[in-house]
């Protein structure tokens, strides 16, 4: 099965597809360099409670339906709280070094990990570098830029000044039309401020994309599928592999979902990504595809 | 007129208008305390145009205290009474939120003011 195969029966399947950025890039257009990535957000690996009876099962799950991929992605992007939260730093390398393990069956592909608040916050990234390496990096492939910011380690949920001009450096070494896609954990922009969703020094890090023509930023933490835009950036949030959230403002706090016995799994999974020369086609994959497409 | 008396009205004078200063300056007092995971009180009844005095005092962990519909926040220190004095321009909700990551049960660490008319 051809790659575009995939992504028409993941389309077909109840999918929710969506043409994203990197609009006006011609000159990657009809290259031979299209490719596609997978993004996994939010496992909270050790997390217990009502809001997932399954929660051992469900990342297993998710890690066998992307290998069975008829065509395995160029590569994997965990977007932040790959564990749950815990105040005991043995607990929480523990919590990691299972995840690692959970995660195993997926090697052989390249994996780029980022924290969350969940597996950074309190410890500022101790146990997630040492187990998973650095916080923020850049990389390039396949003729598409790549950058993948943390704005959670700071308990604040800032980037900080060090980043920023860590951010600004490598900018100013890409060619401002070449397609950029930014990773976070959190939203740079005030999705809902008054829930914590959001970035203190957000704004600072869309002014520095702003002068980058082709920009789409993948993000985690609000556990469901959102979609916005700020000036000519879009913003693409991930489903989370443990429990949904209420969408934006719709409740007074931020708290999971209940799990619904005659649906299990809904409103979790991940996603595709095919990056097409000048556009990018997203892909979601429901865990439970069929109870999904139901309703 | 005596000089006497003079010095003593003066004083009158200035009295009223330091006790009308003192008035002005001294808001309603609030306290607050922030624990893992809840602030106390979480629900803070105001009056729009009344000014107030927040202290705000974390036990345990340097929580945040962000109230974003005015776009205001502070960073709490255990064992230190952080003030903030504001007065509530509307009626309606004000929210505030910690807006430090904490710990398990984050997400639900906040409050709302309620501001009468």
């Amino acid at each position: 099965m051809q790659r575009r195969d995939f992504l028409q029966l993941a389309a077909f399947g109840g999918g929710a597809v969506s043409i994203a950025g990197l609009a006006g890039c011609a000159s990657l257009k009809g290259t031979p360099d299209e490719f596609y990535f997978v993004q996994l957000s939010d496992a909270h690996w050790g997390f217990q409670g009502a809001p997932n009876p399954d929660a051992r099962g469900t990342l297993p799950k998710a890690v066998a339906a992307v290998n069975d991929l008829a065509e395995p992605p160029d590569f994997i992007v965990f977007t932040g709280d790959l564990t749950h939260t815990t105040d005991d730093p043995t607990e929480r390398r523990r919590r990691m070094t299972e995840f690692k393990q959970v995660i195993a069956p997926l090697n052989g592909r390249t994996i780029h990990f980022m924290p969350g608040e969940h597996d950074a916050a309190l410890d500022r990234g101790a146990a997630f570098k040492e187990l998973f390496g650095d916080t923020y990096y850049r990389f390039d492939h396949k003729g598409v830029h790549f950058m993948a910011l943390d704005n959670v380690s700071d308990r604040g949920t800032s980037l900080g000044p060090e980043q920023l001009e860590w951010m600004k450096a490598e900018l100013a070494k890409l060619d401002p039309k070449a397609p950029l896609v930014v990773f976070t954990h959190r939203p740079l922009f005030p999705l809902v401020p008054k829930w914590d969703w959001h970035t203190r020094d957000g704004a600072q890090a869309i002014e520095l994309l702003m002068a980058h023509e082709n920009v789409t930023v993948f993000y985690g933490h609000i556990h469901q599928e959102h979609h916005f835009q700020t000036g000519h950036i879009e913003h693409h949030s991930a489903r989370s592999l443990m429990f949904p959230l209420p969408a934006p403002g719709t409740a007074e706090k931020p708290l999971p979902i209940a799990w619904d016995p005659a649906a299990p799994y809904r409103g979790l999974g991940w996603r595709g990504v095919e990056v097409e020369g000048a556009k990018t086609s997203i892909s979601e994959h429901p865990l439970n595809r069929a109870a999904e497409a139901k309703a | 007129m005596r000089r006497r008396t003079l010095l003593a009205l003066a004083g009158v004078g200035a009295g009223l208008v330091l006790q009308r200063v003192a008035a002005q300056a001294a808001p309603r007092e609030i306290e607050i305390t922030a624990q893992r995971f809840h602030f106390t009180p979480n629900r803070i009844a105001l009056k729009a145009g009344e000014p107030v005095l927040l202290k705000i005092r974390a036990l345990d962990f340097a929580h945040g205290f962000y109230i974003p519909d005015i776009d205001r926040r502070m960073d709490l220190i255990p064992g230190r009474v952080v003030e903030f004095a504001f007065t509530p321009a509307n009626p309606g909700t004000l929210h505030f939120l910690c807006d430090n990551f904490c710990g398990d049960g984050h997400e639900g660490m906040d409050g709302v003011f309620e501001v009468s008319a």
